[in-house]
């Protein structure tokens, strides 16, 4: 039973389905093939995402083969990306 | 082979087929509610409609109002309506403009007798309605004849990954078969509009899905306002929603994979079969009344972190793929694909027995929203009113 899941080879990030635990070492599927092993260093609540990938600040987050926003902070490989790392791009009034 | 499925169907006059056979009791305005509950609740079969919206609408909100008003009317759930007036000028006014549907229509103007009146004529009227829809009977009647609405409420990132994959799957179903299917709620569209975009019938089209998309936004600069917070909501956050680009990005995914053939205005009905995209509202009870008045028969509602609620006259199946919901919110799932995205079970065998599920709701199976009573009817306002 998979515990995350990478929707599209182009992501830079997963999703987990379950809630990981600090130190759960993931076997991650990559659509189209292959596999790539990561380590959690802290927990992730279920529908979380995670970092496949460093990250750097300013760079686009992918998932679905799309962007859904953008780097914040540098984010290392297997931590939590949410809201406190990742900025919307769309609907931004309070920039306009 | 999917091509010569049937349901058992309620067929109307005007050539459209309905899963439900509703006597509605309409209120055309707020101050009408409390009516219209009170014969609901006295008359076996016999559903409220109401809304939020009062008199003293104009323009574009007075517009949307009244074509919604009609469209409810005219949706092939209904079998008849009882129309319920503050005054004789607008109850005309609509009653003109449905009598084309073919449906039995009665009406009570509150103005002529007082509450007391009003509720006794009402009663007496909406039970001589129920007891002639009673005798109306299901036939089989093909896939084409439903019209599918798709909607999303309580997302979080399960939504899609499974649980819209697997609603995508049935509305291709559904337009290779024929039949119609309408995915709204617009500001779920941003970020991803590039996409549906690409799979509009024409340029035209092509132009208004961006012109949509775009007024939306266009909103929030004018206003000041960052739709963070208000989209994704916290609850969507909560469920691993970190931005709109990604609610957007999974939410269109539950409109399948088809050609767009039509973009239409709130409440209002296309003349093309096959998927349709609505301007509406993101807040499910606006968004499923929208598509209710425009046509739609029937709701699949994927939900991540849950969501209660049903549109009084469309069966509206919960679908959920989070695995906790799935337990301790399953007085509201009715189909749960959580298996999927756990990597157990694919989406196209998880396709196939919503499929199954969807035939035997359009054939009269009631849904866990109809079960418990959870459904809401309100019109989306674009302006204050004076």
């Amino acid at each position: 039973m998979q515990k995350a899941i990478v929707l599209d080879a182009r992501d830079n990030v997963a999703t987990a389905i379950a809630d990981l635990e600090p130190g759960d070492i993931l076997t991650l599927k990559e659509p189209g093939g292959g596999s790539d092993s990561i380590q959690i260093p802290a927990a992730i609540p279920l529908g979380h995402k995670f970092a496949r990938e460093d990250i750097s600040r300013g760079s686009d987050i992918i998932k679905y083969g799309e962007i859904i926003g953008r780097a914040t902070r540098e984010i290392g490989r297997g931590t939590h990306v949410h809201v406190h790392n990742l900025e919307s791009i769309r609907g931004r009034g309070d920039l306009a | 082979m999917r091509k010569e499925r049937t349901f058992l169907g309620y067929s109307r006059e005007n050539g459209t087929f309905g899963i439900r056979n509703h006597v509605v009791a309409l209120a055309t305005s707020d101050a009408l509610n409390p009516l219209a509950r009170q014969i609901s609740q006295s008359v076996q079969g016999v559903v409220a409609l109401t809304h939020g919206a009062g008199r003293c609408q104009f323009g574009k909100d007075h517009q949307q109002t009244q074509r919604t008003l009609r469209g409810l009317i005219a949706n092939p759930n209904v079998a008849s309506v009882l129309l319920l007036s503050m005054e004789s000028t607008l109850a005309a006014e609509i009653g003109a403009d449905i009598a084309k549907t073919g449906k039995m229509i009665e009406q009570v103007i509150i103005q002529e007798c007082g509450t007391i009146d009003a509720l006794a004529r009402g009663i007496r009227k909406a039970a001589a309605l129920a007891i002639a829809a009673s005798e109306e009977r299901r036939r089989p009647v093909p896939l084409d004849a439903l019209t599918l609405a798709v909607e999303c409420g309580g997302s979080d990132t399960t939504s899609g990954i499974a649980a819209n994959p697997v609603i995508g799957k049935i509305a291709d179903i559904i337009v290779d078969a024929g039949g119609t299917v309408i995915l709204s709620e617009t500001v779920e569209m941003m970020g991803a509009e590039h996409i549906l975009a690409k799979r509009a019938a024409s340029d035209d089209l092509a132009r208004k899905i961006y012109a949509m998309v775009d007024a939306v936004e266009a909103d929030a600069k004018r206003r000041g306002i960052d739709i963070r917070g208000t989209n994704p909501l916290p609850d969507n956050i909560r469920g691993g929603l970190s931005s709109i680009e990604e609610k957007a990005l999974g939410a269109i995914i539950k409109g399948g994979t088809r050609p767009i053939r039509d973009v239409v205005e709130y409440g209002e009905t296309s003349r093309q079969k096959g998927l349709i995209l609505m301007d509406t509202p993101s807040g499910a009870i606006d968004g499923l009344t929208g598509m209710a008045a425009g046509g739609a028969t029937m709701v699949l509602f994927s939900t991540g972190v849950g969501h209660p609620a049903g549109h009084p006259i469309m069966p509206t199946i919960k679908i959920t793929s989070n695995p906790k919901t799935e337990v301790h919110f399953i007085d509201n799932i009715d189909f749960s694909v959580t298996s999927v995205a756990l990597g157990l079970t694919s989406i196209e065998d998880a396709a196939d027995k919503l499929l199954e599920e969807v035939i035997k709701v359009a054939s009269g199976k009631i849904v866990k929203a109809e079960a418990l009573k959870q459904l809401e009817n309100g019109i989306a306002r674009i302006e204050p009113s004076i």
